[in-house]
């Protein structure tokens, strides 16, 4: 190699550099501006909208002395700006304050609900992909065929359908008809109690434990929820699968590709899809958070004992405490989410790679 | 009417010189219908979103039975049937009459919301655009701060402080759903911010105020009018989940998803209580969505069919 092109190649690495070091700047910036963001609203939420929070948690028949007593101890007597440092204090220690409901810190419980949630939307996620990517690259492929119509009116619904609704019905169908799935929980009552979790996620609990017949009650109840999350973000992964298949197909690699006589089949799976592998797993990881979302709606429905299903308990007790902390988990697993998703992409795609 | 005068008259419409202004309007217009009305799905949609405003407009005609009051004691929980078409629910309520005085519901939700939402990220996204420099960088970091929130989350929350009720299912929902439109007006500033006649307006000394509101907003509409109707079937979807949850319309209110909410008690056994709203929100939805689709295929030709 000439000392021209060790130095070309020192300026491209450099370059590289400088790339990857601004964007874990660029991402820094926004990871911490958003989580502020998010504790800002929720502390709005919490703080400023109702009239006085002292009521909100003694009543209106609580004497004097006990209020000022209270309005000290909740720091309201400070000023805004200070109140919320604290609150952001206490937020980054995971202190969200005590559940009224279950008198438990709302961390723990949030702990103890949140594999649940994350159980189900893995499961979600893996049918959604499993299923959505294969159907948007032959959605692409035979562009305007009877399986790019069927994928078009499968997606349409899937953006359309409230998903409470569909769960509803599936219920009717599935378990009350034709009995193929076990009755809304996580697990059938004799095993709730004979049955000890250790990662939280039942399934692999089963499995690792060698109870079979557990893992097999448990796949009774998740199988249903799952599948109606996992027809969500297929709607969405085929519709965007196929997006990019499209633009890839149009490139000028492809026809080489042809001209070289590759086969369709290679070109298709080997050249076209894997270029499209990077905004693939981008909107597979969106598709993962807005899951944790929706399962807010699914949990309720399938009496799911995940977040979703906590954070609408504690609503129906004004259990604001738990309501925002339960808020600010599903925030910042959805903002890490998608703030690495955009990091990912930006240092996997080679167009920003010299950037 | 003759074929030539048939013919003239849309060779008049495509003409390339108008000779005014009403000509040319009317001609981009009909471009814009021809490109719309040959996709059939879009059609369909518009039909739907249709059908959704006579049946509001007209609910007190269509409607048999009174959607809040029922017969208690002769028509609990009936089948469907000749009488009722969708059957009744546990009030002894005409489930038919209560779907379709839930469509004045629906629209009123997303009228609301796209009146709150849509002015504020046009003016977020306008001043942002053309300000640029700071107020640009500050308005933006909050826009996309507000985009990475889960919105129905957030939504929940704010209703859980504000209390629940229709009105405050809007309030949040607008809240949550401003960010992309004023995304897509600063994008659309941007490329018209240094064009040439917004110089010359800038010569002739109109103030910044005049120039946002008067020469760059209206040529945010068409892209904002896309998105917004994109937007309506989440917006939809996401008031029916405040409704299901108890958040939204309270009862009596012939709201979706809260006739959804109550039909979930007999789901096993009256599953037609459940089973007629959630078909409406996914008709409407549905249609909102073909509509979408179809406008952006039809008035910005640049996305193709992706």
């Amino acid at each position: 190699m000439s000392v021209a092109e060790n130095q070309a190649a020192a300026g491209r690495g450099s370059a590289r550099a400088v790339a990857i070091v601004s964007s874990l700047g660029r991402f820094l910036v926004v990871a911490v501006t958003t989580y502020l963001g998010l504790l800002a609203v929720t502390f709005f939420i919490g703080r400023v909208i109702p009239i006085d929070p002292v009521l909100a948690v003694l009543g209106d028949r609580a004497p004097t002395a006990v209020v000022e007593r209270t309005r000290r101890e909740m720091g309201l007597d400070l000023p805004w700006i200070e109140q919320f440092y604290l609150y952001v204090k206490a937020a980054l220690r995971g202190d969200f304050g005590t559940s009224v409901l279950t008198t438990n810190p709302v961390m723990s419980d949030i702990r103890r609900v949140f594999p649940a949630t994350i159980e189900l939307a893995t499961l979600g996620t893996f049918i959604g992909a499993v299923i959505g990517v294969p159907l948007g690259v032959l959605a692409a492929v035979k562009r305007g065929s009877l399986i790019d119509q069927v994928a078009r009116i499968v997606g349409l619904i899937g953006y359309s359908v409230p998903i409470f609704w569909l769960g509803l019905l599936g219920l009717v169908l599935f378990y009350a008809k034709l009995q193929w799935i076990a009755f809304p929980a996580r697990l059938d009552v004799v095993y709730e109690y004979t049955f000890t979790p250790i990662t939280g996620f039942y399934l692999l609990d089963a499995a690792i434990q060698g109870q079979w017949d557990v893992f097999y009650d448990a796949w009774r109840h998740i199988v249903l929820p799952a599948a109606l999350l996992g027809y969500l973000s297929l709607a969405y992964i085929s519709r965007m699968t196929r997006s990019f298949m499209l633009n890839e197909l149009a490139q000028e690699y492809i026809v080489a590709a042809r001209a070289k006589g590759l086969s369709e089949r290679r070109i298709i799976w080997g050249h076209a899809l894997r270029n499209a592998a990077v905004p693939m797993v981008t909107v597979i990881a969106l598709s993962y958070a807005n899951l944790l979302e929706g399962s807010v709606l699914t949990e309720t429905v399938f009496s799911w004992p995940g977040i979703g299903l906590y954070i609408t308990n504690s609503l129906q007790n004004a259990d604001m405490n738990a309501v925002l902390g339960g808020t600010i988990a599903i925030g910042s697993v959805f903002i890490a989410i998608n703030l690495f998703s955009d990091l990912l992409y930006r240092l996997l795609d080679p167009r920003t790679k010299t950037g | 009417m003759t074929a030539s005068v048939v013919l003239s008259r849309r060779e008049w419409l495509l003409s390339d010189r108008p000779a005014s202004r009403l000509q040319a309007r009317l001609g981009r217009a009909y471009v814009a219908w021809r490109r719309f009305s040959a996709n059939r799905l879009a059609l369909i949609g518009m039909l739907i979103i249709i059908a959704l405003l006579v049946v509001a407009a007209f609910a007190d005609v269509l409607t048999p039975y009174s959607p809040t009051v029922g017969d208690l004691k002769n028509a609990r929980l009936l089948p469907p049937g000749a009488a009722h078409w969708f059957g009744t629910d546990d009030l002894g309520r005409d489930i038919y009459s209560r779907v379709v005085y839930g469509a004045r519901w629906t629209l009123y939700v997303v009228i609301l919301v796209a009146i709150i939402a849509a002015p504020i990220g046009l003016l977020v996204g306008t001043i942002a655009g053309y300000a640029g420099g700071w107020t640009d960088t500050i308005l933006m970091r909050i826009t996309d701060i507000f985009l990475a929130f889960p919105k129905l989350v957030l939504a929940l929350a704010f209703v859980a402080a504000l209390g629940p009720g229709i009105e405050n299912a809007v309030l949040a929902i607008a809240i949550t759903s401003w960010p992309p439109y004023a995304r897509i007006a600063r994008a659309e500033t941007l490329t018209v911010r240094n064009s040439d006649y917004i110089k010359a307006v800038q010569l002739m000394g109109a103030s910044p105020f005049r120039i946002v509101l008067r020469h760059i907003m209206p040529l945010c509409i068409s892209s904002l009018i896309i998105r917004v109707t994109l937007d309506m079937a989440g917006i939809i979807l996401t008031a029916a989940g405040l409704g299901f949850l108890g958040l939204g319309a309270q009862p009596p209110l012939p709201e979706w998803g809260a006739m959804i909410a109550s039909g979930r008690r007999f789901i096993l056994d009256q599953w037609w209580v459940a089973a007629a709203p959630g078909a409406a929100i996914l008709i409407v939805s549905l249609g909102f969505n073909l509509l979408g689709d179809g406008l952006r295929d039809a008035l910005d030709p640049r996305s193709g069919d992706q």
